[in-house]
């Protein structure tokens, strides 16, 4: 029998992450600081134009804060012996990897929203897309938590595992996807690559949104696009492993 | 139609069958034990009963639902304290006992309610704000038991409740499984503890290599085991002679005779003769009896003689 995913039993589960995750060391070490440290690395030196920088920063921070603890989440459940509690449950798969998501988004729209209207004051930047800058930061936020969520599909109970496997993906993805050098200075590889990550339109967005220029409905489209298909590749990865986690 | 019923559950691992055709049913209102040594498919039975696990063929029914077509239909009407599970350690107890109740889609005014009754009974209300981190095992454990109830359930799984528990825990359970059995509630309670089970059951199930051995009331299934009835004599003085020993044994009545420390078990299908005998025997030698008790056979004996073959 299909049951509709409801909302109320996905929040229940968000909260709980919040409460419990959200707090701990990684959050803060690989969610604030190491984009923070990692972009400043990169700028030191060089002249930048305060669009690029925005752009960059904004892509940097959300792609890491939304998949800073996403991934290992399931996996410390597996370690702590938690996750046959939730399995056993009156709730489905769908709803507890969306309360995993929805955790993962509110930090990271929080944090990330913040982040990037303090840095556009300190560089003169005014959003001109105030409206399309926020959903662009929601719609990202959610489209990177479905990828940490969907990483962590793998059957382990080792965080260190999922950390691996994440930065293997997080790093590259940032040189291809528009942040330091743009795509169309990229190779016709790399230009070719950056069309599959969809980190490459968030910061599209952000520079349509503090610029007016150009149209934001491709990059609307790829993020809401990328969202689903992660969400529906993590849904059918995690209900084929869960059991192997019990 | 019974609160549980299992009907050719068959479960594969790999190449290995870890469940192999259970049937059984639990009635309203029944304390069902469920032993088995390790290994032997007790926890993959509980799996796809309580919709954990799907079975590869056979059918599984929580109160009349369908666990495989509705497992979150049936999952509402259980109670479930699931073998290894844990709380949240970084969870208050109150906070372990609202997210449970949010799970079970219980509305947010009764969840309080209940988790102050609930964490007074199980007698963790002082520490209801403190982190369970700081918790000991048996502290865990009886919260693990609240949370199972915080929905109010009519039908309870609970795995190993007592294992590894103080004394004090332990009785605390045991009394409230009793009380909550009384109220009517159906338990259906996997234990390696055999004498827990002896004495909190209706029934006893217990499964070997993936099929269910037997099933029956504990003292029906005592008594299905006559060989090991026997007499429990301990005599005054320094125990008895080789020759006082010989005659014993060569009595009709006696197949066995061990030493237990200072007592004799004298095995036979009688033990009433037994009693009489030793009793005639201890008056002719002058012998003074400072106990005599006949036993049957214990459910351990009949768990082992189940499971070893």
């Amino acid at each position: 029998m299909y049951r509709l995913p409801r909302l109320g039993k996905s929040l229940s589960i968000a909260k709980k992450d919040l409460k419990i995750y959200y707090g701990k060391g990684p959050v803060v070490i690989f969610g604030i600081l190491l984009p923070f440290f990692f972009f400043f690395a990169f700028l030191v030196g060089r002249k930048m134009p305060p669009l690029s920088l925005i752009a960059g920063l904004s892509g940097m921070a959300i792609w890491f804060t939304s998949t800073s603890i996403s991934p290992v989440v399931v996996p410390w459940e597996t370690r702590t012996k938690t996750l046959e509690r939730l399995v056993a449950s009156p709730i489905s798969v769908t709803e507890m990897l969306l309360g995993d998501i929805i955790g993962s988004i509110t930090l990271a729209t929080s944090i990330s929203a913040v982040t990037i209207f303090a840095v556009a004051a300190i560089l003169g930047l005014m959003p001109v897309n105030f409206l399309t800058l926020l959903l662009g930061i929601v719609l990202a936020s959610f489209c990177f938590s479905a990828i940490g969520v969907l990483i962590s599909a793998l059957p382990t109970d080792t965080t260190s595992d999922i950390m691996m496997l994440s930065t293997l993906i997080k790093f590259p993805l940032i040189f291809v996807s528009g942040i330091f050098i743009p795509t169309s200075n990229l190779p016709g590889w790399g230009t070719m690559i950056s069309r599959f990550s969809p980190l490459t339109y968030f910061v599209d967005l952000v520079r349509f949104s503090f610029s007016g220029s150009g149209s934001p409905w491709m990059d609307i489209g790829a993020l809401f696009g990328f969202s689903l298909l992660f969400l529906f590749a993590s849904d059918f990865f995690h209900r084929r492993t869960l059991l192997k986690r019990l | 139609m019974g609160a549980i019923e299992a009907n050719s559950l068959v479960k594969d691992f790999d190449n290995l069958r870890a469940v192999d055709g259970v049937t059984f049913e639990v009635k309203e209102g029944e304390v069902l034990g469920f032993l088995g040594p390790n290994g032997a498919g007790k926890t993959t039975t509980v799996r796809m009963i309580t919709g954990v696990l799907k079975p590869d063929s056979g059918r599984a029914y929580i109160d009349g639902i369908d666990v495989t077509r509705d497992p979150i239909g049936a999952k509402e009407q259980i109670g479930i304290a699931p073998e290894e599970a844990n709380c949240y350690i970084d969870l208050t107890a109150r906070g372990n006992m609202q997210l449970a109740g949010e799970l079970y889609g219980v509305p947010k005014k009764k969840i309080k309610e209940k988790s102050i009754k609930l964490l007074d009974e199980f007698g963790l209300l002082d520490r209801a704000d403190s982190k369970v981190k700081g918790f000991s095992k048996g502290m865990r454990q009886r919260l693990i038991l609240a949370m199972a109830l915080v929905n109010d359930p009519p039908i309870l799984f609970l795995d190993e409740p007592t294992a590894g528990l103080d004394v004090a825990s332990q009785r605390l359970i045991k009394e409230r499984i009793k009380d909550l059995n009384d109220q009517g509630k159906t338990i259906f309670l996997t234990t390696h503890n055999i004498s827990e089970a002896d004495k909190l059951c209706d029934r006893v199930a217990i499964i070997n290599n993936g099929q269910i051995a037997t099933i029956d009331s504990p003292e029906k299934l005592k008594s299905t085991i006559q060989s090991t009835q026997s007499a429990l004599v301990s005599f005054s003085g320094n125990g008895l002679s080789q020759d006082k020993l010989k005659y014993l044994k060569d009595l009709e009545t006696v197949e066995e005779i061990e030493k237990e420390g200072d007592k004799y078990r004298l095995y036979g299908l009688d033990p009433g003769e037994i009693v009489e005998e030793v009793v005639d025997f201890a008056r002719s030698e002058n012998l003074k009896i400072i106990s005599l008790n006949t036993s049957g056979p214990s459910l351990e004996e009949v768990f082992t003689h189940l499971t070893t073959g």
